[in-house]
């Protein structure tokens, strides 16, 4: 395993670095059975990286794996040239790896605001004591918070709705938010879990357009997991294909699209 | 027509967080706060700061605590009767063991110890939600009341295992025991209630609260943004106890003046503490408030009209009481469940628009 250090820049100018997450023959089993079967691939800097397959192929395990939710019994996770040792979420967070969830989790009790706020508690350290007492650096802290949390609701175009409860919100919207929460923590690396699943056609292009943007002006990395095809071809530098666990193409979407085995997983083949 | 917002503009993030966005609200609270300090300590007679007053303005900080773990962490809790019991035994082996020590730091120090305990029973919360969680706190509550009934240290080994409060002065007033005017009681514990909500807001409207109400309202959520679930659950059992330990302590010292564990901080008073938050309104510092202000002023106000007015028996008003709050309870957690606290807010949204509502 070689790791990108090269750095280049793609057709429309932006650049692409080196590797920033880099997973080495990762297997994860429940039980007796094998959800993801020594899978390899990286991320390299500043590249929208897509996961794809059809369902029950793995790519939501994957994303759990780097995000830390999961363990792998085997395969090792680099992160930023180091390998990760073994971390409990939070931890991972705090690394700088920032997702949404498939099915929306946002906190339903707590306002726009607050939501997009929580994406900052990595920036935030004063005391329990000193924020009780309102002073010092809880208050700046809290100010100087808020105006990187006021550049991502601009950004996102969720301005109106900033004190709104997020319970009251409909669905596009939360997944909005959900992106602003996580784009608030000025992400190494960008997790999204199906960002686009249940949109109408109109919100899709919504939020395909939010995702380029935030590639391109923050040169964030992205790793996205899509269903609908038209969109990653579109979306992503490189695309790594899974079914039943196992990887079965990794390229530029190109190269995936011609790709027999990616065809067959799709379209499915005949055995005789 | 006066409840608007149209003018009060804000050019700055601080004041776009401040408590009371609106100058209305603003200018309602200070005079609120100064009729509290500064008219009724002068008005008020014996009768109405014992009965009604002084319970409230304890009530309200054990509310308060409770609230900041039930409400905002979203740990349910049946142990407050226990740790007020802790407050309460801490500031009597203080203020015997340092007779020197003033009030306002034996309050204090028996939040603290009380927080220490509460840190300690909290540790279950890790592993366990939900009804288990509360059933753990059940044996805290049963746990803590056994201890102070069987170990003869905790009431200096006297022969009736009861404690009771010696008198102490502040600032050349006597402030506990028989002799204590409750114009000075009332203020003390007014200005402890104004600092500790004073504390507990600016605590729910900063990173601390963000953190225990991500956890409340989705744990696992939480922890994929980068919340420390150990230290969130904890860091809330340790406030939210100091809080209580502090209302167990003034319930003691000032407002009982002898106690016996087991009438005094029994389960019932962790129910009734409960059940303020619940009517009141979970999450809300309001809420703690009109919770308290409602359990405390029932029995009054039923005693007023059922004995005094009506002319019936005092038992049956007493099971009268009961019936009310169980029927309410009822009724909040279907109606309504954010409580009082939720009315006033719409009540309040209604009156932006008022009397032009579209």
């Amino acid at each position: 395993m070689n790791a990108h250090t090269d750095s280049f820049t793609t057709d429309d100018g932006r650049t692409i670095g080196g590797t920033v997450l880099d997973l080495r023959n990762i297997t994860l089993r429940f039980g007796g059975v094998e959800a993801i079967k020594n899978i390899s691939f990286d991320i390299r800097e500043g590249e929208i990286r897509a996961i794809i397959g059809p369902n029950g192929a793995g790519k939501s395990s994957m994303l759990n794996v780097i995000s830390g939710f999961y363990v792998p019994q085997e395969g090792e996770v680099w992160f930023r040239g180091e390998k990760r040792p073994q971390m409990r979420p939070y931890q991972v967070a705090q690394q700088g790896v920032a997702r949404t969830f498939q099915n929306i989790a946002l906190f339903e009790g707590m306002s726009v605001l607050d939501n997009v706020m929580c994406g900052r508690l990595g920036y935030m350290s004063s005391n329990i004591l000193t924020q009780g007492l309102w002073w010092g650096r809880a208050a700046r802290e809290e100010t100087e918070n808020r105006e990187s949390v006021e550049r991502v609701i601009d950004f996102l175009e969720i301005q109106a709705i900033r004190k709104t409860p997020v319970g009251r919100l409909p669905y596009g919207l939360k997944k909005r938010v959900e992106l602003a929460r996580a784009l608030a923590a000025e992400p190494k690396l960008l997790l999204l879990d199906e960002p686009m699943a249940g949109m109408n056609v109109e919100e899709k292009e919504d939020m395909s357009r939010f995702i380029l943007d935030v590639n391109d002006e923050f040169g964030t990395t992205i790793a996205l997991i899509e269903h609908d095809m038209g969109v990653v071809m579109d979306l992503s530098d490189r695309v790594v294909v899974m079914d039943y666990g196992r990887k079965i193409g990794d390229g530029t979407p190109d190269e995936v699209r011609s790709n027999q085995e990616v065809i067959d997983a799709y379209l499915g083949v005949a055995h005789d | 027509m006066l409840y608007r917002e149209a003018g009060d503009f804000k050019t700055s993030y601080a004041a776009d967080a401040q408590t009371f966005p609106l100058a209305f609200d603003r200018w309602g609270y200070w005079v609120l706060l100064a009729l509290a300090a500064l008219v009724v300590p002068f008005v008020v007679n014996d009768y109405w700061a014992n009965a009604l007053l002084i319970p409230f303005l304890i009530y309200a900080i054990a509310a308060l605590g409770l609230n900041i773990l039930t409400g905002y962490c979203g740990q349910v809790s049946l142990g407050t009767g226990g740790f007020m019991a802790v407050g309460a035994y801490s500031s009597y082996k203080l203020m015997t063991a340092f007779p020197w020590m003033d009030m306002v730091s034996v309050t204090l120090l028996s939040g603290l110890v009380t927080a220490g305990v509460g840190l300690l029973f909290g540790l279950p919360s890790l592993r366990i939600k939900g009804f288990y969680l509360a059933v753990a706190t059940l044996a805290a509550q049963f746990f803590l009341v056994w201890l102070f009934n069987r170990v003869p240290w905790f009431y200096n080994y006297s022969a009736s295992g009861q404690i009771s409060a010696p008198e102490r002065e502040l600032f050349g007033l006597v402030l506990t025991g028989p002799n204590a005017a409750s114009a000075v009681q009332y203020l003390f514990c007014l200005a402890i209630v104004i600092a500790l909500a004073w504390f507990a807001r600016n605590l729910t409207r900063g990173t601390v609260g963000r953190k225990w109400m991500a956890i409340r309202d989705m744990d696992i959520a939480a922890e994929i943004i980068g919340v420390n679930p150990l230290r969130a659950k904890l860091s809330a059992f340790a406030i939210s106890s100091f809080f209580v330990g502090i209302s167990g302590a003034l319930f003691f010292t000032i407002y009982l003046g002898a106690v016996e564990v087991n009438s005094a901080f029994g389960i019932q008073k962790s129910f009734l503490i409960l059940f303020m938050v619940i009517i009141g309104g979970l999450g809300s510092i309001f809420g703690s408030f009109a919770g308290a202000a409602f359990l405390v002023l029932l029995p009054v106000v039923l005693k007023l009209v059922g004995v005094d007015l009506l002319g019936w028996p005092t038992t049956i008003v007493a099971h009268l009481q009961l019936v009310v709050v169980g029927g309410l309870i009822i009724f909040f957690l279907v109606v309504e469940p954010h409580g009082l606290a939720q009315l006033w807010r719409l009540t309040k949204e209604k009156l932006r628009l008022w009397p032009f509502p579209h």
